[in-house]
């Protein structure tokens, strides 16, 4: 047999951290286009913009919607932590940051929802 | 008297896991373990050590899936299984070093284990490097890369100048210093990622080393080493992804030396100096 | 691709962060308020058609993430896929260009069109 990859040395907050910045990047690249496309459906006046609008109006819209709102959030934030790292004096792989950057994303994921709801 | 369940790499890239049992005893390292293999098992484990006390880096391993130092890893703080000892509770008597008959002085920390019940451990030889036999890995290619990322120390002045002062207190000493106790055992490399994914990245190590160089006052090959430590092969494919600063036995944290070399390198490359 | 094209690499991706992270907050505000109030067309287009500041914040958005995207993604195709370098360097060049263009369309249909 091979020598196996130990998965447990990745079993810490910095590379889960990283790992989640990652993946919500690609995840917000993906929907960029799509994001692009649905606007520019305005284009064609309020008219295009609403067609789009009553096509994405239903759950399952609203809920992938939400979870880019909180991937955005939080790669924003995980980013702001990874250039405290590289920028700033060193002080640590800045834990803190990471609990800051769930949290924050928890709060803005509660807004939209809030507001989806409203 | 428990015994730890052992299971040991044996073999090549192209190996298996062979289970040996070994006696626990009070305040025994993984490298006490391994030790106990060859010299009471099976003499033809294959594995490094020197100095067993933290100071040479040539034991390291790769110990339940995390690579660490095996001289100054307590079975304890390892094991898997209920006898674990985890509690930190103080053991009465120094375990007996290596020279002891494994039956006759085992004082056993854990009070709970009964025979057998030891708990178990995985040891493998580092990972992202070459093994050549059971625990042993091929350094090479791991030391050639501190080579290449200028890590050697390159002065201008001869016997016949005076010492150079660089004060204790000064920004670039206080740099140097927080990353020069590197022992070269090669935890962080094993540990890394990015390592695995682009085999010419020269890995936390040799980049600590670079900063540490960087930051040496004396020092007067340091354009070719910015040169050197620059770009994908080097500073800036890292991810921040912390294993190195999290797994390096000394605390020391090549991120943030890392950190170090993507501004100073960026920097010159901007000015178009690189 | 040379180190130093790498290291400029890494700083134009740190730079348009910097400018990203400042957008993002300012979106993120923008979206809950928006949804808040009921997502209609007439409704988003009555704010946006003709201003100037939309127009200017969310071209630089959208420069922003030309930047920030194509070197992120180059490096997941590089470490992820394993794609060679000239590979995904030219990938990178057309999604940069992709966004570009996609989102400065959709930056027009929302203020000029």
């Amino acid at each position: 047999m091979k020598l196996p990859v130990a998965r447990q040395a990745h079993n810490h907050p910095a590379w889960w951290a990283y790992f989640v910045h990652r993946v919500s990047g690609l995840a917000l690249a993906a929907f960029l286009p799509l994001h692009f496309w649905a606007l520019a459906t305005a284009m064609k006046g309020s008219a295009g913009l609403d067609a789009f609008l009553r096509f994405a109006d239903r759950p399952l819209f609203k809920l992938g919607e939400w979870g880019l709102v909180v991937l955005l959030a939080m790669h924003m934030a995980g980013g702001v932590r990874v250039m405290l790292i590289e920028f700033r004096p060193w002080s640590g792989l800045r834990k803190d940051w990471i609990a800051a950057a769930c949290g924050f994303a928890i709060a803005t994921g509660l807004a939209f929802a809030l507001a989806l709801v409203h | 008297m428990s015994t730890l369940r052992v299971s040991i790499w044996r073999g090549r890239d192209d190996g298996r896991f062979v289970t040996y049992e070994v006696p626990r005893q009070a305040s025994q390292t993984v490298l006490d373990v391994v030790t106990h293999v060859q010299r009471h098992v099976d003499p033809s484990l294959s594995y490094r050590f020197a100095c067993r006390v933290g100071m040479c880096g040539s034991c390291a391993m790769t110990v339940n899936g995390v690579a660490r130092w095996t001289c100054r890893t307590h079975v304890s703080k390892v094991v898997d299984g209920k006898s674990s000892n985890r509690g930190g509770v103080p053991v009465s008597r120094p375990a007996p070093m290596a020279t002891s008959d494994a039956g006759d002085a085992a004082v056993d920390g854990t009070t709970e284990g009964s025979d057998g019940d030891g708990g178990s451990l995985t040891i493998a030889p580092l990972a992202n490097l070459p093994v050549i036999k059971d625990l042993v890995t091929d350094m090479r290619e791991f030391f050639d890369k501190w080579a290449r990322a200028k890590g050697q120390f390159k002065g201008a002045s001869t016997r016949q100048d005076d010492f150079a002062r660089v004060m204790p207190a000064s920004p670039q000493r206080r740099l140097a210093d927080a990353g020069i106790e590197c022992i070269g055992c090669g935890v962080c490399y094993a540990s890394c990622d990015v390592v695995a994914w682009r085999p010419d990245f020269a890995g936390p190590a040799a980049l600590n080393r670079a900063w540490t160089l960087v930051n040496d006052v004396r020092d007067v090959q340091q354009p070719q080493r910015l040169r050197a430590v620059a770009g994908d092969a080097g500073c800036h494919a890292c991810h921040t992804q912390g294993s190195c600063t999290e797994r390096c036995p000394k605390q020391l944290a090549p991120t943030a030396a890392i950190a170090g070399l993507k501004r100073a390198t960026a920097r010159a490359a901007m000015r178009g100096k690189l | 691709m040379s180190a130093a094209t790498q290291a400029r690499h890494w700083y134009w991706q740190r730079i348009s962060a910097m400018v990203l992270a400042a957008c993002v907050l300012v979106h993120l505000v923008t979206i809950v308020y928006a949804v808040r109030s009921g997502l209609s067309g007439e409704a988003l287009l009555a704010r946006t058609r003709g201003s100037v500041a939309f127009a200017v914040f969310y071209t630089m958005f959208v420069l922003a993430c030309a930047v920030h995207v194509p070197i992120g993604l180059a490096r997941i195709a590089e470490e992820w896929l394993g794609w060679r370098e000239r590979a995904s360097a030219l990938a990178a060049r057309a999604v940069a260009l992709a966004i570009v263009a996609m989102g400065l369309r959709a930056v027009y249909a929302m203020v000029f069109a």
